[in-house]
């Protein structure tokens, strides 16, 4: 940072000047697009959040009662904490074995770079093709027992957590491996010399240097696991439903995201304000989970 | 020493059988994509032998299966990832150099909010974004890229800034001197130094199109134009009776460029997925 701020404090005159004249070349073709693509939308939706419509042309405002309807509606509720357990308990299972196997993976093993291609392999798998992958396996394992991973929202949410393992612990295993090579030999020599054991190199030495990675690894976990969507769209696309008595679904296996994108596209168009609101409640939960993370790390800047 | 040996080894032959745990799923899709269809479900584990064998069949049928060419979306995947690639690496380069460079007000705003869009959720734009993507025909697959350069500008942005900030600005200045103008600085001096952050970008750029759903799904008109994610959602999702055979054929045929891609620049990708994993 401060190095980046020295040189532009130099950076003064002809050449910054001489820069600026070309402003339209090199700055406004992503404004544009930026603008199209992200600013214009941004906006609108805050707006349209407060307005009843169906399409974007024939809003009117009506104030916070999208909000009211979307915090009430039970299977936004229910969407909301199965993200929520599905983020913790994905955290967990995804951060221990990648924690340990890039632990395996740095201590100077024979065919090791060929283990890490195969560990990172499925994540550039898409999220669809997995989906469907994932959904052959289990109903080849379940039909045998006369079910589907569709009639049981058990076998869906462990379903999806064994998809989720599959694909990203590989991804979290290079952040650790990039973390654990980081650590100076020296510091794991002085400890042995002084007669630590592996238990203790490890918790007294390793992981207190490797908190950054896991900081990063366990952010990255939660809003991925909050984020998700073309996994849970293909592998259970939110069944087994319930039918409650007052004429509401709730969708057991439905996450925030597809419950969000099924309010705008698959029920009544009436009720897309309150699609958006919810898509606002969303894209405040991420980016609160986003700032939380910001200041996680930036405390660790200071503490070195 | 030795006992130190022996228990490297073991530790190598446990991540061995784990790894080779790792790549049945792969496996499975392989011998699926081989069976007649009535044995996917029934015996999804077994090898495709005698009766179960299908040949080619599948791959056959999967090719005009849901009245759309397979080809076709395969076509237009290729062209919208690699078009929304190069537009993002060349635009969002030029943008970045001058955002670190000039760093005015406008640059500074401009910047600001490109690191605010990473931690949007398509979620919140999605609707908006594809009225507006319609409105202005951007909802082929010629002009989407467009899209991609808009919605995916922040992480590219943000990126190249950091590693123009890095670059010391004695070079530009002598480039200057000798009498070279900004454009010319920025293609023959500033480009190659940033070939290595390139390389990470349009490796997370590339990962991103050619995987993504929701966002060609949405903005693309579909009765046109399919990518293979939306054709693989849109064969399982609208079929009452879905020909899983076929499916696994087509489901083989979208993982083999991705996996050729992976071995073939493999560093590069792990390399360029952890730099976006630490920065973003």
């Amino acid at each position: 940072m401060s190095k980046g701020k020295s040189a532009k404090a130099k950076n003064t005159g002809i050449l910054k000047a001489e820069i600026q004249k070309y402003w339209w070349l090199f700055l406004l073709p992503v404004t544009a697009a930026f603008i199209i693509g992200f600013v214009w939308p941004f906006i609108q939706g805050i707006y349209l959040s407060f307005c009843q419509f169906k399409t974007t042309s024939d809003a009117t405002f009506i104030g916070f009662s999208n909000y009211g309807r979307a915090l009430s509606d039970p299977s936004f509720v229910h969407s909301f904490w199965y993200s929520a357990l599905f983020a913790v308990t994905s955290l967990i299972f995804i951060n221990i074995p990648a924690f340990a196997v890039a632990y395996a993976l740095t201590q100077d093993i024979k065919f090791s770079n060929l283990y890490r291609t195969v560990f990172f392999m499925p994540n550039l798998i898409g999220g669809i093709v997995l989906g469907y992958i994932w959904s052959m396996i289990f109903d080849g394992i379940l039909s045998h027992y006369n079910t589907s991973i569709l009639l049981n929202s058990t076998y869906g949410f462990w379903g999806l957590i064994i998809l989720i393992c599959w694909q990203q612990i590989g991804y979290m295993m290079i952040i650790y491996i990039a973390g654990l090579q980081a650590i100076p030999g020296e510091m794991i020599e002085a400890a042995d010399i002084d007669g630590a054991n592996g238990w203790q190199r490890l918790f007294h030495v390793i992981i207190p240097n490797v908190m950054p990675s896991i900081t990063i690894c366990m952010f990255l976990s939660i809003t991925n696991g909050f984020k998700l969507f073309d996994q849970n769209l293909a592998l259970t696309g939110g069944q087994p439903f319930i039918m409650n008595p007052d004429g509401t679904t709730i969708k057991t296996t439905e996450m925030l995201a597809l419950n969000i994108f099924n309010t705008f596209y698959n029920s009544n168009a009436a009720s897309r304000g309150t699609a958006q609101a919810k898509a606002v409640l969303f894209f405040i939960l991420v980016a609160a989970i986003g700032l939380i993370q910001l200041k996680f790390t930036r405390d660790k800047e200071v503490q070195q | 020493m030795k006992k130190n040996t022996a228990f490297k080894n073991s530790l190598s032959v446990v991540l061995g059988i784990i790894s080779v745990i790792y790549v049945l799923p792969v496996l499975v899709v392989v011998m699926n994509s081989f069976k007649k269809n009535t044995y996917v479900k029934t015996d999804t584990f077994a090898f495709p032998s005698g009766d179960m064998w299908a040949g080619f069949d599948n791959f056959i049928k999967g090719m005009t299966f849901g009245n759309y060419p397979f080809a076709l979306s395969a076509g237009y995947s290729v062209l919208i990832t690699v078009a929304s690639t190069a537009l993002i690496l060349l635009f969002t380069s030029m943008a970045a150099w001058f955002i670190a460079r000039v760093n005015s007000r406008i640059c500074r705003i401009v910047y600001y909010l490109c690191v605010f869009s990473m931690v949007v959720p398509f979620q919140m734009v999605m609707f908006t974004l594809s009225k507006t993507a319609d409105t202005l025909k951007l909802n082929t697959p010629w002009t989407i890229p467009v899209v991609y350069l808009g919605f995916g500008a922040g992480l590219a942005i943000f990126m190249f800034v950091g590693f123009v900030k890095s670059i010391p600005l004695t070079i530009e200045e002598a480039a200057a001197i000798d009498g070279a103008g900004p454009v010319t600085t920025f293609f023959q001096i500033v480009l190659p130094m940033m070939k290595p952050t390139m390389i990470s970008v349009g490796i997370l750029e590339i990962m991103w199109v050619w995987n993504d759903y929701l966002l060609p799904y949405l903005v693309l008109d579909r009765t046109k134009y399919m990518t293979i994610p939306i054709h693989i959602q849109f064969l399982k999702g609208s079929y009452g009776t879905v020909d899983l055979g076929a499916t696994m054929a087509l489901i083989l045929l979208s993982i083999i460029p991705v996996i050729v891609f992976y071995l073939a620049c493999q560093k590069h990708i792990i390399k360029g997925v952890a730099a976006g994993a630490v920065k973003g």
